[in-house]
């Protein structure tokens, strides 16, 4: 169990970091190391250069401008979990990080690190399709940025180049007084979900008006309920109109693996999908099914 | 390729400087229990589940089981030997685990150590399922957790009125 043979660069600017990277063979970059490290530990990948991301100047920062959280690829999920800013703009990212493995881990692990590793099943993977967020990578062509959307590629799989680093993430902030509910369910806390749901509810007069549903461990990557989203807008929200509509979510296409089978998790998408609708409109603790009889 | 591919680092360890060449691939966890002797920080898993191999790097908590010797280069760790502040002493922390069983074998208890001085650093007055939830990356064999939770919160207690 230790990491194999390797030579190792650690660049100090991004331009460095992108020249190691398109010109030397089999490279892995290092960020955290929380996904990376035990996959050199247990060998799973056997690169034989390390371009070490830690020491690459302003690539870590979380700012606002003009609506739009933008956070370097190299932000810790401590940084996250921590930020007021992200408290106060984006509840829905900070709710998240409570549910992203352990202190020891966010003090390392990043945000581009989690969204580069693509976990089928990451909160912070969810919490981006959910945002509609945009991803900018910096390759030796220049730069370029992915709608998230696009961006998962595969399993384990961004739909970068092999010689381009995501730089930042940039997150649209929904407007103040949004409602935000992260939920998932796993084995132990700390894990990585089975299935996770995250809802975006904007509420005004008693009615939404803009709604945002995604499903994460279902399939390779989280998926937008957009059935759901559109019967919703323009409704009042109750428990009754959610649990009806998000039965739909049983019809996504779901993977099986040792964890659950492929209608366990479409079984807990429906239940998931319902109540984070249900917490993001502060309906959790009155629905009926919550009740006690 | 070189297999050998060696750097010098400083890394200061419980407030002493060691300057040491190394092979860039060794991890943090190898570097402090083999170059340096200091085996309280123990290797229960090496892909970063269990937590035992749990240390302070410049007061934040990380498994030093993934992260690599070279990256710690000019930084401060702490081990679990560098906790108690004298050879005759022992810190709060360690002595509520000894009075509330928060050991049995104690092979989880250098990582619980140095993920709860962090946590009662960020949180002095924990409620037990803050404690909980803060040991969820440490795993124990022994004890059933009760007696580490237990002496967690006796800790914040007896660190609260340290400081008084
Ligand atoms: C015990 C434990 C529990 C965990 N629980 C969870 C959990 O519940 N939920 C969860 O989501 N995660 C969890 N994780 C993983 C999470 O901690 C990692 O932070 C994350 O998956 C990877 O981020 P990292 O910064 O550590 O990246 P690394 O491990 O350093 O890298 C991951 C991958 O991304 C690539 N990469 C990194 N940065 C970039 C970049 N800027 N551009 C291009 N490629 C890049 C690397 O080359 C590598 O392939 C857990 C980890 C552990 C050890
Ligand atoms: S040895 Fe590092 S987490 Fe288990
Ligand atoms: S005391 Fe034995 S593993 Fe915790």
């Amino acid at each position: 169990m230790k990491p194999p043979p390797f030579q190792y660069h650690d660049p100090k600017t991004l331009a460095e970091a992108v020249g190691l990277l398109g010109t030397l063979d089999n490279a892995k970059l290092l960020a955290g190391g929380q996904s990376l490290m035990p996959m050199l530990n247990m060998r799973f990948v056997l690169p034989d250069h390390v371009i070490d991301l830690n020491l690459v100047e302003g690539m870590a920062g979380i700012k606002e401008t003009d609506g739009v959280l933008e956070i370097g690829a190299m932000t810790r999920q401590r940084e996250l979990e921590f930020s007021d800013l992200v408290a106060a703009k984006c509840p829905l990212l900070h709710q998240a990080l409570m549910h992203v493995g352990h202190r020891q881990t966010r003090n390392r692990g990043t945000i581009g690190g989690s969204l580069c590793h693509l976990d089928p099943a990451a909160e912070l993977v969810t919490v981006c399709m959910a945002h509609d967020a945009t991803i900018a990578v910096a390759g030796p062509g220049g730069t370029r940025e992915i709608a998230f959307a696009d961006f998962p590629a595969g399993y384990l799989t961004p739909a970068i180049e092999l010689n381009e680093i995501v730089t930042a993430i940039r997150i649209p902030v929904w407007p103040a007084g949004h409602k935000a509910a992260f939920i998932e369910f796993s084995r132990r806390h700390g894990d990585f979900a089975i299935v996770s749901a995250a809802a975006l509810l904007q509420i005004d007069g008693g009615r939404i008006t803009r709604a945002s549903l995604t499903i994460g461990g279902v399939a390779v990557a989280p998926v937008r309920a957009t059935e759901v989203e559109q019967a919703i807008v323009g409704q009042a929200p109750t428990s009754e109109l959610f649990a009806k509509v998000c039965e739909s979510c049983r019809s996504f296409e779901a993977m099986a693996d040792i964890h659950a089978s492929a209608e366990y998790r479409q079984h807990l998408a429906v239940v998931l999908a319902r109540r984070a609708l249900e917490k993001a409109a502060d309906l959790a603790d009155n629905a009926p099914w919550n009740r006690a009889h | 390729m070189e297999m050998t591919d060696k750097r010098t680092i400083t890394v200061s360890v419980n407030g002493t400087k060691h300057t040491k060449e190394v092979p860039v691939r060794i991890t943090l966890a190898d570097f402090i229990r083999y170059e340096l002797g200091l085996t309280g920080t123990h290797l229960g898993c090496e892909h970063g589940v269990c937590g035992a191999c749990t240390i302070l790097l410049d007061g934040r908590s990380a498994r030093s089981c993934l992260m690599l010797a070279v990256q710690a280069d000019g930084h401060e760790v702490l081990t679990v030997e560098g906790i108690a502040p004298g050879p005759d002493a022992l810190h709060p922390l360690q002595e509520a685990f000894r009075d509330n069983h928060g050991l049995q074998c104690g092979f989880c208890t250098p990582g619980m150590l140095t993920t709860l001085l962090e946590f009662l650093g960020d949180n002095p007055d924990p409620t037990e399922q803050e404690v909980r939830v803060a040991i969820s990356g440490n795993l124990c064999r022994c004890t059933g957790y009760q007696g580490i939770v237990l002496a967690a919160l006796d800790a914040a207690k007896r660190m609260k009125a340290g400081r008084a």
